[in-house]
């Protein structure tokens, strides 16, 4: 039976973000935190796999304790197993600092397959993470697929870019980022939601990764955060009144200034 | 809504569950698909993936063992987004009841495990062309030959026809007994001379696959018996004595949509410089509308509790949740409508969609008419002169 992580993330809930005002990075321990919905994609396309071969798919999620309800729920999807990966020193972790630390827990839980993760998460919104823990395991990166088969014992990535779709074989194990949005995401079991008190994660502190700190948390991230904010938008406008002749000369003048005509 | 009823833990994540499947995979969709009458598979599927189809199925099949009220709950919560799915799924458990019931161990065995997985989908085979509230008056044969019974005849206007796998047919096995001639047996998809006829244009339950099922020189192995030969009507009356609180719930949560509805459409619509809400023709529907709804719930949930504690005989209770519950979401449907007034008639609104779901209600599993049959002739047992 092959094995396939998946890793997931917690997010604010949007409308809840709060910032630290020193080291402008996400309060997280006092968000409400809900599964990223891009990995509700990556979720849905190990869990066919799963359906499809037999695959033992585990959840791993990198986060504060309050990351425990959102694997729990995770676990209501249909994955074997759930793991929080948490310690107070991995706290401030830009991408990289985050990347070496899913990379050590990865390799804690090998042998794998795959590697499974949304592409991108709403808060942080980089992308970078699969592909830079790829790097760092020297494994395939494989990114924007949205489509995975498994024929004869072999991986198929079906991947969108720019110019079209493009069909990758690619050896195993090697991680893959699913894109946002799939066809269809399975709804959580009423089995196992009625059984979710009984779950808890398994938990890897830096005790069982044994990281440097010089390479992790917010001394570990060559990237520091100058400005987090949520995006407002505030209606600007101004009326302009007079005849249609002025009006026109007016907003020829205007559009000019902005750059909009030549 | 004004009353609340108290609800176990385990309840309350059922619905939640629901509620987030019904505002994923249903709410979107639903004016879509009674436009275009049209059977998306897409919510069912969510559905079976959600353990839903294993309701009521007994735990040892891969079921959740869970009794009427909570069959009830869902089905309630799943008519609030479209009663065209509810039916689907509805359907489905009027097909497996006969087998839950009567069924051989051979038979649960080999059928319960699929549907609690949601694989395959049920349908039930009562009515035919000249056989509807009279339902003694089948036609359809089933004569044994050998080790087969071979099926001739015709049911009319089954739903889940052509989409489900798993066929419980009620067939005359001994023409000259009449009632007592009657037996029930499982057809499959695929079985020899069986086919599924054109799909029914509907006034509602659009979204519902409604067919004939035409049997000619269909051929089952005997095992397909349920029970025994002469049992047909037992097995089809006492499935419908549980399945009719189903019927109920349906009329529950398509209620329960067309109040939210035209409630917050009279909150917000002005003339005459103020809510409409403020008249109180209008207020005082609302206040009907919320006691009809409010007492057909009492009922409804309180013969799913007697039927969920043992009870033997409750034909009669589970006629009167029917019948009350769906009259009640007909009067309150067409009210609706009435109190959005133009926004009521438009089918760019789902208003008229909740009116015209709710009227198939008052005519299947059993007209409404034959409830009040079957009240009035329980009542009589009931006191003695």
């Amino acid at each position: 039976m092959g094995r396939i992580v998946v890793c997931i993330k917690g997010v604010p809930k949007p409308g809840t973000v709060k910032v630290d005002k020193e080291t402008h990075t996400l309060r997280r321990e006092s968000a409400e935190l809900i599964l990223n919905p891009p990995d509700r994609s990556a979720l849905e396309v190990a869990l066919r796999l799963k359906d499809q071969a037999n695959f033992e798919v585990i959840a791993i999620s990198m986060g504060p304790p309050n990351t425990i309800p959102v694997l729990q729920k995770v676990y209501a999807l249909g994955v074997d197993d759930i793991y929080l990966i948490s310690d107070r020193a991995f706290a401030g972790s830009d991408t990289l600092a985050t990347s070496r630390i899913i990379a050590k827990a990865l390799s804690l839980l090998s042998p794998f397959d795959l590697v499974v993760m949304g592409a991108r998460s709403i808060d942080g919104e980089t992308g970078q993470v699969p592909p830079e823990t790829a790097s760092l395991l020297n494994l395939p990166s494989i990114t924007y697929v949205k489509e995975l088969r498994f024929v004869d014992g072999k991986f198929i990535a079906i991947r969108e870019d720019d110019f079209g779709e493009e069909e990758v074989e690619f050896p195993s194990p090697a991680i893959v980022s699913i894109t946002p949005e799939i066809d269809y995401v399975r709804p959580p079991s009423l089995k196992r939601l009625l059984s979710l008190k009984e779950i808890t994660p398994k938990i890897l502190t830096n005790a069982e990764l044994n990281l440097d700190e010089a390479d992790i948390g917010l001394s570990g991230s060559p990237t520091q955060v100058a400005y987090v904010f949520e995006k407002t938008f505030v209606s600007r406008g101004e009326i302009f009144e007079g005849e249609p002749d002025e009006l026109a000369e007016k907003l020829i003048k205007v559009l000019k200034e902005k750059g909009f005509l030549a | 809504m004004l009353i609340e009823f108290p609800l176990k833990e385990e309840h309350k994540i059922m619905i939640d569950l629901i509620k987030e499947i019904g505002e994923a995979y249903i709410k979107p969709y639903s004016l879509e698909w009674d436009e275009k009458e049209a059977y998306d598979a897409t919510p069912i599927k969510a559905l079976a993936q959600a353990d839903l189809f294993g309701l009521i199925i007994p735990k040892e099949y891969g079921g959740l063992g869970f009794g009427t009220f909570e069959m009830c709950l869902a089905v309630e919560w799943l008519s609030y987004f479209c009663a065209g799915v509810s039916t689907t799924y509805a359907a489905s458990f009027l097909g497996a009841y006969p087998i839950i019931l009567f069924g051989s161990k051979e038979q649960k065995e080999r059928y319960l495990p699929s549907i609690a997985k949601g694989e395959k989908l049920c349908a039930f085979a009562l009515t035919e062309p000249q056989a509807g509230s009279d339902a003694f008056a089948i036609k359809t044969t089933a004569k044994k030959d050998g080790d087969f019974y071979i099926l001739n005849g015709i049911k009319q206007w089954i739903t889940n026809g052509g989409i489900a796998d798993i066929y419980i047919v009620i067939a005359l096995t001994d023409p000259a007994k009449g009632a007592r001639g009657a037996s029930a047996f499982i057809v499959e998809k695929g079985d020899p001379g069986f086919v599924v006829g054109k799909k029914e244009k509907k006034l509602g339950l659009r979204a519902s696959v409604t067919t004939d099922l035409i049997f000619n020189d269909c051929r089952i192995p005997k095992e397909r018996l349920i029970a025994k030969e002469g049992m047909g009507f037992m097995v089809a009356l006492k499935t419908l004595d549980y399945a009719r609180c189903g019927a109920g719930a349906q009329a529950l949560g398509i209620a329960q949509a067309a109040l939210e509805v035209s409630l917050k459409h009279a909150k917000t619509r002005v003339q005459f410089s103020q809510p409409v809400y403020q008249f109180q023709a209008v207020s005082h529907t609302f206040a009907e509308m919320a006691m009809r709804l409010s007492s057909a719930r009492a009922l409804v949930y309180s013969v799913c509790q007697y039927i969920d504690s043992g009870a033997k005989d409750f034909s009669g209770a589970s006629a009167m949740a029917k019948c009350f519950a769906t009259d009640q979401a007909m009067w309150i449907t067409e009210r609706a409508i009435q109190m959005m007034g133009g926004y009521g008639y438009m089918r760019d609104y789902p208003v008229q969609k909740f009116f015209r779901d709710a009227k198939c209600l008052q005519i299947y599993e059993g007209t409404n008419e034959i409830q009040r049959n079957i009240i009035a002739r329980e009542l009589a047992k009931w006191i003695k002169v």
